[in-house]
Order: structure tokens, then sequence, then C-alpha cells
């Protein structure tokens, strides 16, 4: 248990802003590919990107630790190349941090994609825009707040992840030691009440604040689109 | 010649196909509604491709499935005006009228012919029908198409409106002097606006 709140809030903010910046790019890819790909096993892929969401989290973080362990598959090379570890750093808490959020931001994204008209797109198209330029300046915009509520999604997800994390970076003070774990470790202690109160509350806030401040930013992002 | 069209394209189990060369500047496409009009245009514009076929338009090969050539839609330069406008709703009107034109000073002009001055700010969805259709016109203008598609620019307008718009169309066509196909299921108003009638 470190000694005061704040290093605790600072860290799972830290953990859940990582977590989610590093998952937004992977689950739009993602969502991309399932909303307009038709390719065969593309319903296993489908499952399989769902399969933190139904997996029990220490399961997710067991597969992690064995993957991102020193002599694991993902482990080995990272630290021989990079001289990087995951392993009992704030860094490995962010990855299962996205890793289970990964379902909820695909899931978002890919609803907003599929609300796309594309009959939008190709009339840009017409207009003298490559693909590019009309993924950039029609499809994007579209989409955009689903992205953002994909975004909020995946960072309450992060804020709130326990299972996976302490199983595969386990609880380091100062290091991993998050919000939920935290609490975890407060409520363990005999004298741990005041604090569990005090994390609880800011765990409430914090999610609170991203939720009210993503529902500003959809509105404003959704000027002049029918999306909420 | 300003269209030489003759592409065959499978649609769920239909056949949508039709031929024809035509010397006159502008030419209807008449038809039953369900006939494929629509799609024949998306294969002019570069949206659908013909399964086989070629299509040309002031000499220019747009696509010819026998000799492997397919411009991509956005580099054949077609006006093309859906039935639908299709105006970007995140985009004001300014913005949308702008979307593909290569020079900003038409923007004044040819808002002033179209009646649409006054529309600039406005967002699509605050646009009647009438008028988000001179938009979508506008729209295409100015991406100063080397011709121009009208589909069923009439449709879905009362009697008052659809003499109005068939005078835009009529100015839009002398004005312009671009080659123009328009699709619609009005025998009349094809003969008025068009001197030549293709049947599907």
């Amino acid at each position: 248990m470190t000694e005061g709140v704040w290093p605790i809030v600072r860290l799972s903010l830290l953990v859940g802003g990582a977590g989610t910046l590093a998952v937004l790019p992977v689950a739009f890819v993602l969502a991309y590919i399932l909303a307009r790909g038709r390719f065969p096993g593309r319903t296993l892929f489908d499952a399989l990107i769902h399969l933190p969401l139904v997996v029990p989290p220490v399961v997710t973080g067991w597969v992690l630790l064995l993957a991102f362990a020193p002599n694991g598959p993902l482990g080995e090379p990272l630290q021989r190349w990079f001289g990087v570890t995951l392993l009992f750093r704030w860094t490995g808490a962010a990855v299962a941090a996205a890793v289970m959020a990964l379902p909820l931001a695909v899931r978002a994204i890919r609803l907003s994609l599929e609300a796309v008209d594309r009959r939008l797109e190709s009339a840009a198209r017409t207009l003298g825009a490559g693909r590019w330029r009309t993924f950039r300046t029609i499809t994007l915009p579209l989409c955009w707040p689903g992205v953002l509520a994909g975004a909020t999604l995946a960072f309450a997800r992060a804020l709130g992840e326990f299972g996976a994390t302490i199983t595969f970076v386990s609880n380091v003070p100062g290091e991993t030691e998050t919000l939920p774990l935290a609490i975890y470790a407060a409520l363990q202690r005999p004298d741990g009440d005041t604090i569990v109160w005090r994390l609880a509350a800011i765990s409430v806030a914090i999610s609170l604040v991203a939720l009210l401040a993503s529902e500003w930013l959809a509105r404003r992002a959704g000027r002049g689109v029918h999306v909420l | 010649m300003s269209f030489d069209v003759d592409v065959t394209l499978r649609r769920g189990g239909a056949m949508v196909g039709v031929a024809f060369a035509a010397e006159e500047r502008a030419v209807a496409l008449v038809g039953p509604s369900g006939v494929g009009k629509t799609s024949v245009l998306d294969m002019i514009a570069g949206l659908l491709r013909p399964d086989r076929g070629h299509v040309r338009v002031n000499g220019r090969t747009l696509v010819d499935r026998a000799a492997r050539v397919e411009v991509p839609p956005h580099r054949r330069r077609a006006g093309y005006v859906f039935q639908d406008a299709r105006l970007f709703p995140h985009l004001d009107v300014r913005r949308n009228l702008l979307y593909g034109a290569r020079h900003e000073a038409r923007l004044a002009p040819i808002a002033e012919s179209l009646d649409i001055a006054h529309l600039l700010d406005r967002w699509p969805r605050a646009l009647s029908g009438g008028e988000a259709r001179r938009v979508a016109i506008g729209r295409a203008l100015l991406s100063e198409p080397d011709f121009l598609l009208l589909d069923e620019p009439l449709s879905s307008l009362d009697p008052a409106r659809r003499e109005e718009a068939m005078r835009l169309i009529e100015r839009v066509r002398d004005k312009t002097a671009l080659p123009l196909l328009l699709v619609t299921h009005d025998e009349a108003e094809a003969k008025r606006l068009c001197a030549r009638i293709v049947r599907m």
C-alpha cells in the first residue's frame, strides 16, 4: 500500500490513459475489417476479438504472463531487441488494460462504422476524392462519435481492470497498484476503511467525469450529424 | 460522340444492361423503375464495375473490360447528381459545395445562379428537398466535371417546383455545354430536356 492516495490516482490515470491510447488504433483497424470486410472465417475472427470479454480475466492475465515472460514468445524478443520487460511494470498493467478493453472499443467503433452511409463515400469519390481523402474527410468524421464512445468505454474498463492486471503484473505499490488493486489491498487491512472510502469515491468521480467529458465531445463532434 | 455506352451487369439474378452511342449532347435514359437506370449511371461514374462492356464519354475511355481499362471514380470527372442529394451531413452547405471544387472563386457565381447563396452557412439537415438538390447540383458543377449525370432530378417535386427545376436544368444544360445524361421515368420530361432518348 502506497502512502497517500494521489500516487495511486496518478498511476491509475496513466495506466488507463496509456491503455486507451494503445488500444484505439488497433481497435479501429479491427472494427474496420469487421464492418467492411467479407472473408471466410470472419465469425471466428469476431469471436476471437471478443474473447477477453467472456474469458475469466485471470485467464487473460495468465496468457499475457506466458506470452510476455522473459522466455515467452513476445517477452523474449521484446527483452532482446528493445531491452524492455512488461512484468511488474506499469506498462504491463497498461497492456493488460488494453487487452481487456479491446472488445468494448471494437464493438463501439464497429457499430458507428456500420452506421456510416456508404453512399456518401461514393459521392465523395465522384467529386474527385481518392480513397484516403474520402476516409479522412467523410468516413472518419462520421464515425467519430463512435470512436469517442469506444475510447470512453476502454478508459472505464482500463480504470476498473483487476483480474488480468494482478495476475500478469502483480500488485507492486507505485508501479502496478492502480485504484482497484489498492482498494483490494486496503480491504485486507484492519485499518483500511478510510482509505477504501476515499479510493472508491475517487473512482466514481473519475468515471463520472470521463463519461460526461465524452458525452460533451461526442455532441460537439456530432454537430450536424444524426448520430446521437 | 458524347456518350458511347455498352455495358451489362448481373445484379441479384437480374441482368442490367444498355447499349447506345449518342452524338447529341443531352441524352435521356428512360424506363420503368427497377430496370437498372441508376446502375447504369453508377457504372459510368465508376461506382459499379460492369461485368462486360465499355463506357466512353467525349471520346475518353472510362472503362473497357476487354481492354482492361478502368479509370477510378475520383479521376472520371463525373458531375453526378444523385437522386438523394447525398450532401455530407457533417459539413455546412459552403463546405459541401467546395468539397470537390477546383476553383473557390467559382463558388459565388454558381451559388448565385442556383439561388443558394443565402444557404451557405446552413447545415444540410436544415434544407428543404429542393434546396438540397440545388446544392447537390452546385457541388457537382463546382468540381468542374467533364460531363453530367442527373438521376431523377425532378422526382418528388410538386408541379410548381417541377417547372422551376426543369428550367434550372435547361439553364445548366445550355450554360455549361457539357454532355448530360439524365435518368427519368417520365417520357415528357425526357423529351423536353434531351435531344436523344434511350429506352431501357
